[in-house]
């Protein structure tokens, strides 16, 4: 099956740091995969990469076998690529379904040659999408100022894949939730990914990725140090990997080189003094 | 029980509904202590002297709405006086006919009115002048130029025929004998003219035709529906695809045009210009948005709410002067409703804007 998304050595550079380093990732249609890493490992500026916030320095990435470029998050929402924001970028003064329609209303004509808001359209339009989904929302006409922090990610995420989305990018998504509001974020992820709709998350709680990612990929200080199969692995080894206490997978090559360099400077700062 | 929830929705509704029995409780007070208070002539007078507030605060709410405030329609209105004033008494003095002179002065004001708007738009939008910043200047700028034209005086010798669109009265009645539509009818002796019933003022017309088709905007359409999404998260707007910086522009400009439609109405009503027409009405035109329901936070608010609210003040003045107590109480008592109805929207549960459209 070819991968929706793939990237391909991306890096990515502030100043003299090195934020994403030479990094290759695969996500397959309907794939739920978890990023996990301690702060500043790099997950946060890899996926702004993704989502157009920040353009890579290197690499290259393909959307659907096409190679692209996304120079804005607006590029990367008509793509299909959607995060969903912390703020979940939601007017808390409208209601649900103004709120998935926003920007792009449904109009009918009024008296003939007057361009109004269809509000029927919209909300039935609205409660499909969010029955698909299995979102339960008392009244798609409450404003989001009147919902939880789980039902205003619910509703943000019906938007995205209402009008399409086939990435989701989910930044902490249970963070600031209660737990029975967490446990339906989660089975959110299940039925997106069972509809064919591919997941990257990332999160703190690993309880959380473990239980939704079929996949987990692991930073450390900007590179990717292992991919591992969920089932096949175990929080203690994904710890070792993310506090570095086991080596990964991929760099030990040039963490050699690089310790022998550092070797080397020692030796000749030695030489010196 | 079932008591208990009638009891709670009757309280929520009276509190959605509050300045309408607010406004309704003032004219049956006024109506029972002042004299004739409640007569058609009084009613129609309350109407034409909140003629301006009405024009003003109608562009206010979709810049409040925002998020925005404009204070530059305070002399807005002088400057548009000034502006038609000058035009009609040049043109009618070249030797234009009456109602020519008095067209082209009316649309030279309109249109020379939205250019301040648009300044206002693009100072806020493109350049992020704090609305308050941009609008404080435009207000002096607008009252600086406005002296500039009328050269400090007051503009007279306008057109004859003002009076009678400004004075005038859609329907005038005699009753048991006959009713005309648009001017008075003629050949009427002094008795029958005293029997003479004028119904709705020309210039309440005009305000409401305006009025109501911009808050058919407001509320129906998509321009509506993205001045209350960029109030209530200017990003989610953006992020949506709504051209946020364009939408200001045209809601700063919309204002705009209201301030200047009230200084042709000004000119209508009183057949001269002057440079600070209008001015002391800034203040009653942002609050009588607030009282209506909106919040200067933005995101809130609706022409209803707010021509409610410009009538609470109207009958309250017209109330006082029925009352013959002198108007500078006028203020003390706008300010405390100004502060209630904030105190209100603050404390009223939750539960009274859960179920609605939009607003």
């Amino acid at each position: 099956m070819e991968p929706l998304l793939e990237v391909k050595n991306i890096t990515k550079r502030f100043g003299g740091l090195t934020a994403v380093d030479n990094l290759d990732m695969q996500i397959y249609p309907g794939e739920v995969v978890g990023i996990l890493g301690d702060n500043g490992a790099g997950k946060s500026t890899l996926i702004k990469v993704i989502s157009g916030v920040y353009q890579a320095d290197a690499g290259q990435i393909f959307f659907e076998g096409r190679r692209i470029k996304i120079s804005n998050p607006i590029e990367a929402l008509k793509i299909g690529i959607e995060t969903i924001y912390q703020d979940l970028a939601l007017a808390e003064n409208m209601n649900v379904y103004s709120n998935i329609f926003l920007g792009r209303e449904k109009l009918e004509k009024f008296l003939g040659f007057i361009d109004v808001l269809d509000h029927d359209y919209m909300l039935v339009e609205s409660k499909k999408v969010l029955n698909r989904l299995d979102i339960n929302i008392p009244s798609l006409k409450n404003k989001i100022r009147t919902l939880s922090g789980g039902e205003r990610q619910a509703v943000a995420i019906s938007r995205s894949i209402y009008w399409n989305a086939k990435l989701l990018i989910m930044d902490e998504p249970t963070a600031a939730l209660g737990v029975a509001e967490q446990k339906k974020v989660l089975n959110l992820v299940r039925t997106l990914s069972s509809q064919g709709v591919s997941v990257i998350i990332i999160s703190h709680q690993m309880h959380d990725v473990f239980s939704v990612a079929t996949r987990l990929l692991i930073m450390r200080r900007g590179k990717k140090v292992a991919e591992r199969i969920t089932k096949k692995t175990n929080a203690d080894e994904v710890v070792g990997l993310i506090v570095g206490s086991l080596p990964g997978d991929y760099i030990e090559a040039i963490e050699d080189k690089n310790k022998k360099s550092e070797d080397l400077e020692n030796l000749s700062k030695l030489n010196l003094s | 029980m079932i008591n208990y929830n009638k009891t709670r929705e009757i309280g929520i509704n009276i509190l959605r509904r509050w300045i309408l029995i607010f406004l309704v409780g003032e004219i049956v007070f006024f109506g029972i202590v002042g004299t004739n208070y409640l007569s058609l002539k009084n009613l129609q007078n309350i109407l034409v002297a909140s003629t301006t507030v009405l024009l003003l605060a109608t562009g206010e709410t979709f810049v409040i709405i925002t998020g925005g405030i404009d204070l530059s329609i305070g002399f807005m209105v002088g400057f548009s006086s000034v502006v038609s004033a000058k035009v009609m008494v040049n043109l009618w003095a070249a030797g234009f006919s009456q109602p020519l002179a008095i067209t082209i002065g009316i649309l030279t004001a309109l249109s020379l009115g939205l250019i301040p708007g648009f300044i206002n738009g693009f100072l806020v939008a493109k350049l992020r002048v704090p609305p308050f910043i941009a609008t404080f200047g435009m207000y002096g700028i607008a009252y600086g130029f406005a002296e500039i034209i009328c050269n400090n005086v007051p503009i007279h010798k306008l057109p004859t025929s003002l009076g009678s669109l400004g004075h005038g009265y859609l329907f005038y009645w005699l009753p048991g004998k006959l009713l005309s539509f648009l001017g008075k009818p003629e050949n009427l002796s002094r008795e029958e003219l005293k029997h003479l019933v004028s119904i709705i003022p020309n210039v309440t017309v005009i305000a409401f035709i305006f009025i109501g088709i911009f808050a058919f905007i407001l509320a129906k359409t998509k321009f509506g529906q993205h001045t209350y999404a960029i109030g209530g998260n200017i990003n989610a707007a953006e992020r949506a695809g709504v051209n946020v910086k364009i939408h200001l522009i045209k809601v700063y400009m919309i204002s705009s045009f209201f301030a200047s439609l009230a200084g042709v109405m000004y000119v209508l009503q009183f057949i001269t210009g002057r440079a600070p027409a209008g001015s002391a009405r800034l203040l009653d035109a942002v609050v009588a948005v607030v009282i209506g329901g909106a919040s200067l936070s933005g995101g809130k608010g609706t022409i209803m709410g707010t021509v409610i609210g410009t009538l609470i003040i109207g009958v309250l003045e017209i109330g006082l002067v029925n009352l013959s107590i002198p108007t500078y109480n006028l203020h003390i008592a706008v300010g405390c409703i100004l502060i209630f109805a904030v105190l209100v929207d603050q404390f009223s549960p939750e539960i009274i804007h859960k179920e609605e459209e939009i607003r």
